[in-house]
Parts: structure tokens; C-alpha cells; sequence
């Protein structure tokens, strides 16, 4: 019994340690790859986006490719946030990408951020050279967006669409089950 | 307590199998490399019809979907009317196909085509997709995107899906000219290297029923 009793507290122990790990997850990678910064912006290359698609902890991340001049990405983009205050409790994480011009980071990109107060963490992608890393994200992408990435430590989905908010809680709900 | 370990060890197991199982979602459909393209038929800027048929006696056609509204369309316009200066005397014209839905983008209405065109000096017919029924045959998604068609015995051979050059930011930046270095293999009778690239760009729009 008693065995049994350390047993169960050393496992709740090595389990809650795994826990605070996994919450530093990504705000590490986002410290260690951001290739230059622009006050309030993390901008990366691809090969600095490429571990924020490939977390391996026991959190489900929604990864959403966008942009300010992207009309039906701006018409979403709300849906993702709801997502976000809804289950950033239940282990799931929000990962904006936004894929605006350099030349609107100042005038479009940050006062939206500021605007919409976004909640969910907001990276940018700025690596011209598409052709190499699109396929890296789904060998499926076109290259269209909005596009968003569901997916965990065992299951990924790629999507090339626009989502409701319902139809985004359905896809995340598999991942969660 | 051997039976929590057994329990852990199913639990190890199930996580390990479910590791593996990954979706997939299908791909938009439309012409693969290779595959004969239909005729069409659509409206230009200046009212006249224009068909694929019309570009019988070329060697091929650049077709490119284009819009007025996408800011990578946009930034690839002069570089579009560069391919159709250089290489419609060769034989490859461009023809450009707007397929958005202009009650989704008003400011990509047959109107504002027109005046684009006359900005930017298009060289070439700037055809409206007004039905939306001809850039789903071609499996188009995004605005800017290149078909090159070459024209054989059995018609027009899709030879080339995809982007223009590797650097939408600026043409001077530009390593890869993936367009020119297929129509360059085609006019020498050579294989091209690269027959399908990715480029973001803007999803075409189409309204909801």
C-alpha cells in the first residue's frame, strides 16, 4: 500500500514536472530562432518557423498562415482567437504566422495586432524563396491562404480553406479526443 | 503494482501506433502535367470574346491567373508583362484570366480590369472568369498562377504549374526564373527541369451558395 502510495505521488510528480516544461515550450523556440525582431514582432525565416510545426509535447497546436491583406484570413482570424480563450486551458495553443509584406509590418501589421488586441502568439514568416519551403509545411499546399495546420505529438491535418468557428472547433475536437 | 505497470506499458503502446496514423485531406482538382487542356471561351476587358482555340497558330500560351486585388499578383504585374514582351515573339504569349467573384471583389470587376490593364500597360487579353467555371478545370487556387500550355498534334499540353520566379519581394532578387527557364525548354525542344513550383498567394474567391 504504501509502495503503492509512492508510487502514485512519484508519478504525479514526474508528470507535473513534464507539465511546467512543455508551458516554456514555446516562448524557448521563440527566444532561440527569431532571425531579427522589429520592437513588438518575433520574424523568422522558415527554418525559424519549423520547430513551432513540429512541437513534440502533449499540447494540440493550431497553426494559421495569414495575413492583414488576406480578406477571408481577416474574416477568420476572430474564430482562431475564440478558439484560443476557449481552450488554452485544455492544453491547446494558438500559433498566428503571418505572412505580410516587410514593408507593412510598421503601418498595417502591428497596429492590427494592437487593434484586435490578439491574444494568440503572432509569428512572421518572411522567406521569399516559397518554392522551397511550402511543400515543407504540406506537400499538399498550393500556396494559397488562409491555410492552417492542426496537430499534436501524434496526429497532424493540413488544411487549405477558410473555417467557421464550429467548423474549427470540429477539427480541433478530433485532436482532443 | 504489476498491474499499474502493465497498464503503463498498454498505454506506452496505444500512443506509440496512434503516433503514426496521419491525415490527409485531398487536393484541389485539375489539369496534372501532361494533361490536355480544353478550350474556353471568356469575356476580355474590351468586350470582344477570347478562346483558347484563338491561339492555334502559336506555339503555346502563359496562362495566368491574375486578380487586381492580391497584393502578390500585384507585385508579380510588371514582371507579367516582361514574360508576355519577351516571349510572345517567340511564340508564348501571355493571356491572363481574372476568376474572382466580383461581388466578393468589387474592385476586380471587368471596370476596374480595364483601368488595371491600361495602368499597368498589359500587352496581352485580361480575360474575366465570370462563371467560375474555368479556373476550377485547371485546378487554379491562387492568384498569381502560371499554366504554361504547349501546343502540340493533340492540343495544348499543360507543361508547367506554378510560380513565376523565387522571390516575390523583388525581381532584382530574383535566382530562379522558374517560367522563363520552362518556355525557354520548350522552345528548344528540351525537358523542363522544373515542372511544378509553390508560391503563396491570394485564394481565389468564390461566393458561398
Amino acid at each position: 500500500m504504501k509502495l503503492k502510495l509512492i508510487f502514485i505521488v512519484f508519478f504525479a510528480l514526474a508528470s507535473c514536472k513534464q507539465e511546467s516544461k512543455k508551458e516554456t515550450n514555446v516562448k524557448e523556440i521563440s527566444k532561440a530562432k527569431a532571425i531579427k525582431t522589429n520592437n513588438a514582432l518575433e520574424i523568422y525565416d522558415f527554418n525559424g518557423i519549423e520547430p513551432f510545426l513540429n512541437i513534440k509535447d502533449n499540447k494540440t497546436y493550431v497553426v494559421n498562415f495569414w495575413a492583414t491583406w488576406c480578406g477571408p484570413c481577416v474574416k477568420e482570424l476572430p474564430h482562431f482567437e475564440e478558439l484560443y480563450k476557449n481552450y488554452r486551458d485544455k492544453n491547446v495553443e494558438v500559433l498566428l504566422v503571418s505572412l505580410d509584406f516587410p514593408h507593412q509590418y510598421d503601418t498595417k501589421l502591428k497596429p492590427f495586432i494592437k487593434e484586435r488586441k490578439l491574444q494568440s502568439k503572432v509569428l512572421v514568416l518572411d522567406d521569399p524563396d516559397m518554392n522551397t519551403w511550402i511543400p515543407k509545411v504540406d506537400e499538399n499546399w498550393s500556396g494559397s491562404i488562409p491555410a492552417t495546420i492542426i496537430y499534436n505529438k501524434n496526429e497532424r491535418t493540413f488544411f487549405e480553406q477558410s473555417f467557421t468557428y464550429e467548423e474549427l472547433e470540429e477539427q480541433l475536437q478530433q485532436f482532443l479526443n | 503494482m504489476k498491474k499499474t505497470t502493465t497498464l503503463i506499458v498498454a498505454g506506452c503502446l496505444v500512443l506509440l501506433v496512434s503516433a503514426f496514423a496521419v491525415k490527409k485531406i485531398a487536393t484541389a482538382e485539375g489539369y496534372k502535367i501532361g494533361d490536355i487542356a480544353e478550350n474556353f471561351t471568356l469575356k476580355n476587358i474590351d468586350g470582344k470574346m477570347v478562346s483558347l482555340s484563338d491561339y492555334e497558330n502559336e506555339k503555346g500560351v502563359i496562362v495566368t491567373f491574375t486578380c487586381n486585388t492580391c497584393p502578390y499578383a500585384v507585385a508579380y504585374e510588371d514582371r507579367i508583362v516582361a514574360l508576355d514582351k519577351k516571349y510572345a515573339k517567340q511564340g508564348y504569349p501571355v493571356l491572363a484570366i481574372m476568376p474572382n467573384d466580383t461581388s466578393i471583389k468589387p474592385d476586380d470587376d471587368l471596370n476596374a480590369m480595364k483601368k488595371r490593364a491600361d495602368e499597368k500597360g498589359f500587352t496581352f487579353p485580361y480575360l474575366i472568369d465570370e462563371k467560375q467555371d474555368v479556373f476550377p478545370k485547371f485546378g487554379a487556387t491562387k492568384t498569381p498562377h502560371i499554366f504554361i500550355l504547349d501546343r502540340t498534334e493533340v492540343g495544348f499540353v499543360v507543361s508547367y504549374i506554378g510560380a513565376i520566379d523565387n522571390n516575390y519581394k523583388s525581381a532584382e532578387a530574383v535566382t530562379t526564373k522558374y517560367v522563363e527557364n520552362a518556355v525557354d525548354a520548350l522552345i528548344k525542344g528540351e525537358e523542363i527541369i522544373e515542372k511544378e513550383t509553390k508560391a503563396i498567394g491570394c485564394s481565389i474567391k468564390v461566393a458561398k451558395n
